[in-house]
């Protein structure tokens, strides 16, 4: 990435590029996503991308709370949805769901995982699930001052290269990193930078096979549903929520429905 | 069409069975493990702990005192009780000068403002000894005690201090048949009933739901702990010598918080065994570091969020029911008031359960805010018992500057320690306000459950109170 100290050339520099939107929202040229665990500030960071104006609704048909926002920078609109935060994208609650199937079929440009920088093997149980089921994303890392009162040292260039992802220290209660987070999506957005994301490597030959037969079919009776083979992998794994999707109809639908949720 | 999508769902859904035969049942622990190893080998080659790890441990060395299993309760009471005790004891001065100036310099100010420009005896009456003088009292009784509790509540929450509270109370909960983020609900509730109701959206089973709700109003609410506290300054206080009242009343505020945790565990316990039958579904809850408080910011937040925003909900239902008062104190029948009537009719009733038909009739007209309970309190006192040389005449809510004079309206209206002790019971069992009522509605879209929400509390208390009275007679 670039040379941090080139300040005067570096994009990060014109933080007068940034005009926080709040609600208004029309024409949005790329939507982004904000994962994580709860109590990583995850909601400091939805701050300080969106300012203050939020609208906040309900995710449809669902009790949790959903909260957007928007951002222009280098004359793009950028429009934030703020997921329920996650320990895991595997099992049952609703919150879990609901963040899973909006980065799943919502497909959101960016997807933002914001993580604590004190805790970070747990954080990055989530930052994989996450990387199983889109390309392109961040990592914020955030609480770095934090880590650096409990002297933890984050190697963060190759904790980049391991994810296959940009990542970026921050301090989101003293604002501190966040023009770089914004550069930092603004690159991935646009394809600027192409992410290789980690994947966790479990399958066997067998297993293998058994995906790409399930895919197939799944390619027949939906076509154009994203994430085929992560489908197909729940669907071997016996997931419930995703079989009764399937039962009800409902996954034909998700494709559609979830970027322009109604609050 | 629709029949054909569905048999091919079916098709690959059978397909996926099959397969997932052929490769053994522990495919989905295999995947989730193979995510924790790649985590923990990423974590291996990033992460770096240097030197010492003071503070972390300093960390750990406070979580397991406060969450220990025979401190983590002591500790808690002593936090509240603390709390409460700086509330009491520093809410007394500021009190008495806010009412000097509102109830004996701008109320006279105002009368005679309104005699001067020949307002009719009885528009002055509902607007200045009515609605007036409700919102005075209520900000001079209100506001000095908010303006400490609050801040020092929104200190122990930033500190990171209340998940630790729902910790100790998880294994309570889960025994009692309900979910452990009841805790967490239930703590939203010692601010606000409402918004503890709406609070139970984390928790995710419809049972265990309609349970945190039901049993949400027994956290008391910031409406009534101004009650609690000053009852148990005037009577639980008065009844020790002088040096020990400030803590003892706050002991005593403190046990009535105690006791409603209690009912909601025994409520939860009861209703998870009979009508709401089932599990408790496990969760994780992550302690949060813990961060340094931001003073300033916590005051302002705490101010404007809480305080005023409280305040201004006492204000907003406090003039319409001074109207109210002042009209059920002064539209007679039969030479005797509304208001006399009503209380002369169920006073018996009340004197079983240690009440008297003052506190009933004023828990009627305060449904709307449990914050002006004691205001009506007092002014229904002075009607029904007539007495001469206090406030303005019928129906005014007069002056009262000091917490004595309070309790010298209090004690000639009949009321003993056991009164107090009653009302602070029944300030605790009786049916949630309008508000949360109605939010209670909202989020569980059935009339039987919201009836349930309200009646149950009132039928608890008036068994408690009965009790409570029957057997302080035959003991004393």
């Amino acid at each position: 990435m670039k040379d941090q100290h080139n300040c005067e050339n570096c994009p990060v520099h014109h933080t007068e590029n940034l005009i926080r939107l709040g609600i208004a929202m029309d024409r949005v040229d790329y939507v982004v996503a904000l994962a994580g665990n709860p109590n990583t500030g995850k909601s400091t960071v939805f701050n300080n991308l969106t300012g203050l104006r939020q609208h906040t609704g309900n995710w449809p048909g669902k009790t949790v709370v959903r909260a957007e926002g928007g951002f222009s920078y280098n004359e793009k609109r950028y429009k934030v949805v703020d997921l329920p935060g996650t320990y895991s994208l595997l099992s049952t609650s609703t919150d879990e769901e609901v963040a899973r199937d909006f980065i799943l079929f919502g497909r959101p440009d960016v997807t933002v995982i914001v993580a604590d920088a004190t805790r970070l093997e747990r954080n990055l149980n989530l930052a994989l699930q996450i990387l199983e089921i889109t390309d392109r994303a961040v990592l914020c890392l955030n609480l770095m001052d934090e880590a650096r009162r409990h002297h933890i040292e984050i190697d963060e260039r190759s904790l980049s290269r391991e994810l296959g992802i940009p990542v970026v220290l921050a301090e989101a209660r003293q604002k501190v990193g966040m023009d770089r987070l914004i550069a930092t999506i603004e690159e991935v957005a646009s394809g600027k930078y192409v992410c290789k994301p980690h994947r966790v490597r479990t399958r066997s030959p067998k297993l293998s096979h058994a995906i790409e037969q399930l895919t197939n079919k799944l390619s027949e009776q939906f076509p154009g549903l994203p994430n085929l083979n992560w489908v197909a992998l729940r669907l071997l794994e016996g997931d419930q929520s995703i079989i009764d999707a399937m039962q009800s109809g409902e996954l034909g639908k998700l494709g559609a429905g979830l970027i322009t949720a109604q609050p | 069409m629709e029949q054909q999508q569905n048999n091919n769902s079916e098709n690959i859904l059978s397909l996926a069975n099959t397969l997932r035969w052929d490769l053994g049942v522990d495919l989905h622990d295999a995947v989730i493990e193979s995510i924790y190893e790649d985590a923990s080998r990423i974590a291996r080659k990033t992460v770096q702990s240097t030197g010492e790890k003071a503070t972390y441990n300093f960390e750990r060395k406070i979580d397991q005192l406060v969450t220990s299993r025979w401190l983590g309760f002591p500790i808690m009471f002593l936090l509240l009780a603390l709390v409460f005790w700086i509330t009491v004891a520093g809410a007394n001065v500021p009190s008495g000068m806010l009412a000097s100036l509102l109830l004996d310099t701008v109320h006279p100010a105002l009368k005679g403002f309104a005699a001067n420009i020949g307002l009719p005896w009885w528009l002055s009456g509902v607007l200045i000894d009515g609605a007036y003088l409700s919102m005075a009292w209520v900000i001079a009784v209100m506001l000095p005690p908010m303006a400490i509790f609050f801040p020092l509540f929104t200190l122990l929450e930033d500190l990171g201090y209340l998940p630790r509270v729902a910790f100790n109370m998880d294994s309570l909960f889960r025994k009692a048949g309900a979910h452990g983020k009841q805790a967490l609900s239930m703590s939203m509730g010692f601010g606000c009933n409402a918004a503890g109701v709406i609070a139970t959206r984390v928790i995710d089973s419809p049972r265990e739901r309609l349970i945190a709700i039901i049993t949400n109003n027994f956290s008391l609410c910031n409406g009534r702990w101004p009650t609690q506290i000053l009852i148990a300054t005037i009577f639980i206080g008065g009844a020790v010598p002088s040096y020990w009242a400030g803590l003892v009343s706050a002991g005593a505020v403190v046990g009535i918080a105690v006791l409603g945790i209690g009912f909601s565990l025994a409520v939860s316990w009861g209703l998870s065994r009979s009508v709401l039958k089932g599990e408790a579904s496990t969760f994780s809850l992550e302690l949060p570091p813990y961060r340094p408080p931001r003073i300033l910011q916590t005051l302002y937040t705490s101010l404007i969020d809480r305080t005023i925003f409280v305040l201004w909900r006492a204000i907003v239902f406090a003039i319409p029911a001074g109207v109210v008062i002042w009209l059920v104190a002064n539209i007679h029948i039969g030479g005797e008031s509304l208001a006399e009537h009503f209380i002369d009719w169920t006073n018996p009733v009340a004197l079983l359960f240690g009440l008297n038909g003052v506190i009933i009739l004023a828990y009627i007209i305060a449904i709307p805010a449990n914050e002006i309970v004691i205001p009506t309190i007092l002014m229904l006192t002075v009607v029904s018992a007539g007495m001469a040389g206090v406030g303005h005449g019928a129906g005014v809510m007069f002056e009262l500057d000091s917490i004595s004079a309070t309790e010298n309206i209090l004690r000639a209206g009949g009321w003993t320690l056991l009164t107090g002790v009653n009302l602070m019971l029944f300030s605790l069992l009786h049916n949630p306000c309008s508000t949360t009522i109605y939010t209670i509605y909202k989020e569980t879209n059935s009339v039987k459950w919201t009836l349930v929400s309200t009646f149950l509390p009132i039928v608890l208390g008036l068994v408690i109170c009965f009790f409570v009275t029957q057997l302080w007679m035959l003991l004393a």
